[in-house]
C-alpha cells in the first residue's frame, strides 16, 4: 500500500508540473524576457498548487514532513433506537497515533509470545488470546477517563495491559510467577489492577458484576462508567439481561459491550443466537453497532457512551465486530470450525494494525520508518518479559495460604492432613480498599 | 404440655424458653425479638456508614418480605434500600459488582433456597475474588436471608445451605440463634471486609430474646469464629446452631430433670468454626452430640465429628459421636410428616441417653 500511495503521490506532482508548463505555454510567460522572474513565478506557481493539493492533510507542517494531528472518517455506525450516532470523523494527534499503534502491537507480540510458551508448556491450563481484537481494548481506553472502570471475561490480556497492568507482570501471571499481576496465584483469567476487575472465569458473570460497579459509580457519585464486556456465546445468557434490566430501571452508567468475534468456542453466531444483532438484544436499552477493526471508531463510539451515560440516560448494549486469529483457546486449533481461507482473509484486508498503519502513514502522521523503530522495540519488550517469565521462579509454597481473607479470622489454614497447618498472612496492599 | 412443646413455631413457647435460657451476660434489661435485632442491626450499620445498602426482593417498600427491614425505605430512601426484581442471579451479580465498586451492599436472599440461582456470584465472583487477585480486589459484601427448614413451605423452600456455604474458603458464614446472636453477628458481618454468609432462621424471627443494655448500643458487635456456652453442663456436649440451639437447650431441659447435665454450645459461626471451644468441652464432659436441621450427609455434625476424631478430644471420647440431624429426604408438606423430618427434643434426648448408655 505504500506503494500505492507513492504511486498517488508521483502521479500528482507530474500533474502540476504539466499544469505549469501548460500555463506557460499559454503566453502567461514569455518564453525568454525575465527568464529567472518567469522562473520564480514558476515555482511560485508550483508551490501553491502543490499546497492546495495537499491541504485535506494538513494543518500544520512539521519539519521532517509529518504533522502534529489529523482528521479521519470512522466507520459507519448502526444504531438500535437512538437517532444520533457517534462521531463520523475522529481527529488522531501524532502522539495517540503512535501510542495507538505501539499499543496494539504489543498486545499482538504479548499474544503471538504467550501462544509460543504455551506451545513449550510454560504456560498451563487456559490461555485465550485477543489477537486481532487489539483495536478494541486500545480504542475503548483511548476514551476513558482515571474515574472509569473496565470488567471482562477471559480473554483478558490485551485489557490487562491497557489498564496498566505492565508487560513483564502479565506474562509472568501466564507463567505463574512471582512478578505476576497475581504474584502466579490467578493465572491468565484472573487478572486485575485499580478499576480493572478481571479477568472472570465463568461466562456472562461479569456482566451483573460490571452493573454493579457502575451501581457504585452512580452512588457514590463519582461520575465513572463501567465498561462490562462480554462475547458473542456470553450474548445468550440469561444473567445479562438480568443485569440490562436492572440496569435500565436504575439508569446505570453502565456500558456493556460484546465482543463479536463470530465464533463462541466452536459454535458460529448463527448456530448459538436466534438473533445475531447483538446490539439489539439489550431490547429497551439502546444500542450501537461498531467496526471493531477501526480503532478511531471504536474511541469515538465510547466517547459518545460516555457522554450519554454521565448525562443520566442510563445504559447502553454496545455490539463490536472483530475476529480472533487464534482459536478460542489454545486447546482450540480454531479450524474445524472454520476455514483456514477465512482467517487470511480476515488477516490479509481487515487486520486492525494493518488498517491503522495505513491511515497514519497515509495522513502523515508517522512515517514507515518511526513504525518499525516501535516494532524492534515492541519486540525487544516482548522478548524481555518472556524472559523474565520463564526464569522468574514461583512463590514460596507457604504463600498459598497468603490472602485468603483481609480480615482473617484463624491464624491457621488446614492442609492436605490435620499435620501440617499453613499459616494464614496478609501480604497484598489492597487496590480497592474502602 | 408436650403437643404444645410440638408447636415450637409459635411465639408462646419463645416466650417461655426465653425466661428460661437467658444468654446475656450482664442483668437482663429488656426483651428483643430477633427481627427487631436484625432491623436495628441495620439500621445502625446504614446510619453509620453511608457505603452501607440494602437491596433484595420486597426490602424497600413492602418492608420486607419477613418485615427485616421494616422502616428502612422510609428513613433511607429508594438510593439505600432497593428493590430489585425477581432476578437472584443478575441483583447478587450487581451487588458484587457494587461491593468492588466502592460500597458495602447486604444482598438479601428471600430465603437461601433462592441463593442457588445465584449461588456462582456468592461463590466465584465474591468469595475467590481476593485470593485469585492476590489480595488485589476485596468483596466486602454480606449475604443475608432466612435459612433452612420453614413450616408448611415444602421441598423447594425448606433446604439448609449451612454445609453448602460453610465447605467454601474465602467465605465467612454465620448461623444466628438468638437476638444477641442476630445482632451482633450482622453488625459485625457488615462491618467486615470480606464476604459473608448470614443464615438467619424465619422461625426465629418472631422469637423474643432477654438482652442487655450493652447488646442495644450502637456499638454492639459479636466476635466471628467464636462460638459460645448457652448452658454450662459436665455430663455430655451438644453443639448446635440456629433453631436447633433451641432444641438443643429444650432436650437439655428435660434431661436435667433425669439428673444428665449437658453443655449446650450455639456455634454462631460456622466458618471458621469454633474448633476450641468444641475441643475444651468434650475434653471436659467426654462425650459429644451435634444438633442440626439440615440433611446428614455432609453435615455440619461431620464436621464437627470429624474435627473432634482429628483432636486430642478424641482421646477423652467415652463413646461414639453421634450426629442429631433432618431425616435424608426433600421436606413434605404434610404437618406429621414435616414435625417427623425435624429433630425434635425426643431425638435428642434419645441420642443423649445413647451416648451416656442409659436408659
Amino acid at each position: 500500500l505504500l506503494r500505492d500511495e507513492i504511486k498517488i503521490k508521483t502521479e500528482m506532482l507530474s500533474k502540476i508540473v504539466r499544469a505549469v508548463v501548460t500555463q506557460s505555454q499559454s503566453n502567461k510567460y514569455s518564453a525568454w524576457s525575465g527568464a529567472r522572474s518567469t522562473a520564480s513565478l514558476m515555482w511560485t506557481d508550483f508551490w501553491e498548487l502543490s499546497m492546495r493539493a495537499l491541504a485535506p492533510f494538513m494543518t500544520s507542517v512539521r519539519r521532517g514532513g509529518t504533522v502534529t494531528e489529523a482528521t479521519f472518517q470512522t466507520q459507519p455506525y448502526k444504531l438500535h433506537r437512538l437517532d444520533e450516532p457517534p462521531s463520523t470523523t475522529s481527529i488522531c494527534s501524532r502522539d495517540d497515533a503512535l501510542l495507538f499503534y505501539r499499543q496494539m502491537q504489543i498486545i499482538r507480540r504479548l499474544e503471538s509470545a504467550s501462544s509460543n510458551l504455551y506451545k513449550e508448556k510454560a504456560i498451563r491450563g487456559f490461555c485465550h488470546l485477543y489477537s486481532g481484537q487489539e483495536a478494541i481494548c486500545v480504542g475503548v481506553k483511548a476514551a476513558l477517563r482515571s474515574q472509569d472502570s473496565v470488567i471482562t471475561a477471559y480473554r483478558d490480556h490485551g485489557w490487562a495491559y491497557v489498564m496498566g497492568c505492565s508487560i513483564v507482570s502479565i506474562m509472568a501471571e501466564l507463567t505463574g510467577r512471582t512478578q505476576g499481576v497475581a504474584r502466579g496465584k490467578g493465572g491468565s483469567m484472573h487478572m486485575y489492577t485499580k478499576n480493572f476487575y478481571g479477568g472472570n472465569g465463568i461466562v456472562g458473570a461479569q456482566v451483573p458484576v460490571g452493573a454493579g460497579v457502575a451501581l457504585a459509580n452512580k452512588y457514590l457519585e463519582n461520575g465513572g462508567i463501567c465498561v462490562a464486556l462480554y462475547g458473542d456465546g456470553a450474548a445468550n445468557q440469561g444473567q445479562l439481561y438480568e443485569a440490562y434490566n436492572m440496569a435500565k430501571l436504575m439508569s446505570l452508567p453502565a456500558v456493556f459491550i460484546c465482543e463479536n468475534n463470530g465464533y463462541g468456542m466452536g459454535t458460529s453466531v448463527d448456530r448459538a443466537s436466534a438473533s445475531t444483532n447483538y446490539y439489539t438484544r439489550g431490547d429497551y436499552v439502546p444500542g450501537i453497532w461498531i467496526d471493531g477493526m477501526d480503532v478511531l471508531s471504536v474511541r469515538e463510539a465510547i466517547r459518545y457512551c460516555i457522554d450519554y451515560c454521565t448525562s443520566g440516560k442510563g445504559p447502553l448494549v454496545l455490539e463490536v465486530a472483530t475476529y480472533r486469529y487464534h482459536g478460542h483457546s489454545m486447546s482450540d486449533p480454531g479450524t474445524s470450525y472454520r476455514t483456514r481461507d477465512e482467517i487470511q482473509e480476515v488477516r490479509q484486508t481487515r487486520d486492525p494494525i494493518m488498517l491503522f498503519k495505513d491511515h497514519i502513514i497515509g495522513a502523515d502522521l508517522v512515517t514507515a520508518d518511526e513504525l518499525k523503530k516501535i516494532d524492534n522495540e515492541v519486540r525487544k519488550e516482548v522478548d524481555e518479559a518472556v524472559k523474565i517469565a520463564k526464569t522468574d521462579k514461583e512463590i514460596a509454597v507457604q504463600e498459598l495460604a497468603t490472602d485468603v481473607y483481609l480480615n482473617p479470622v484463624e491464624t491457621t489454614i488446614r492442609g492436605t492432613t490435620p499435620f501440617d497447618p499453613y499459616t494464614h498472612r496478609r501480604l497484598s496492599k489492597v487496590a480497592n480498599l474502602h | 404440655m408436650n403437643h404444645v412443646r410440638r408447636v415450637f413455631y409459635r411465639e408462646r413457647l419463645s416466650g417461655v424458653l426465653s425466661q428460661s435460657f437467658s444468654t446475656s451476660r450482664a442483668a437482663t434489661a429488656s426483651q428483643l425479638t430477633v427481627r427487631d435485632a436484625l432491623n436495628s442491626a441495620l439500621d445502625e450499620e446504614m446510619e453509620r456508614d453511608e457505603t452501607v445498602f440494602l437491596m433484595g426482593e420486597e426490602v424497600a417498600q413492602y418492608d420486607g418480605a419477613y418485615k427485616i427491614s421494616r422502616g428502612l425505605w422510609k428513613k433511607y430512601g429508594d438510593k439505600r434500600v432497593i428493590d430489585t426484581p425477581i432476578t437472584e442471579s443478575g441483583f447478587a451479580g450487581i451487588a458484587v459488582g457494587a461491593a468492588m465498586g466502592g460500597l458495602r451492599p447486604v444482598c438479601e436472599f428471600m430465603t437461601f433456597n433462592f441463593s442457588m440461582q445465584a449461588i456462582d456470584h456468592v461463590v466465584n465472583s465474591a468469595s475467590k475474588t481476593f485470593y485469585m487477585s492476590a489480595g488485589l480486589i476485596h468483596v466486602p459484601i454480606v449475604f443475608r436471608g432466612p435459612n433452612g427448614a420453614a413450616a408448611g413451605v415444602g421441598a423447594q423452600h425448606s433446604q439448609c445451605f449451612a454445609s453448602w456455604y460453610s465447605q467454601c474458603p474465602g467465605l465467612k458464614v454465620v448461623s444466628p440463634y438468638s437476638s444477641e446472636d442476630a445482632k451482633g453477628l450482622l453488625k459485625a458481618a457488615i462491618r467486615d471486609p470480606d464476604p459473608v454468609v448470614v443464615l438467619e432462621n424465619e422461625l426465629l424471627y418472631g422469637t423474643s430474646f432477654d438482652v442487655s443494655d450493652e447488646v442495644l448500643s450502637k456499638d454492639f458487635v459479636l466476635p466471628l469464629g467464636k462460638a459460645v456456652v448457652e448452658r454450662e453442663g459436665q455430663h455430655i456436649t451438644l453443639v448446635a446452631h440456629s433453631r436447633a440451639v433451641m432444641l438443643a437447650l429444650e432436650a437439655a431441659t428435660a434431661l436435667a430433670g433425669e439428673g444428665v447435665e449437658c453443655e449446650v454450645i450455639n456455634l454462631r459461626s460456622l466458618r471458621p468454626l469454633d474448633e476450641e471451644t468444641i475441643v475444651k468441652s468434650v475434653i471436659k464432659t467426654h462425650n459429644l452430640v451435634t444438633v442440626e436441621q439440615g440433611w446428614p450427609q455432609c453435615g455440619i455434625g461431620s464436621e464437627i465429628c470429624a474435627r473432634v476424631v482429628e483432636s486430642p478430644a478424641y482421646h477423652y471420647l467415652e463413646s461414639p459421636v453421634i450426629r442429631v440431624t433432618g431425616v435424608d429426604v426433600p421436606m413434605p408438606y404434610a404437618k406429621s410428616l414435616e414435625i417427623a423430618c425435624i429433630p425434635q427434643p425426643h431425638d435428642v434426648i434419645k441420642a443423649v441417653k445413647k451416648v451416656l448408655k442409659i436408659k
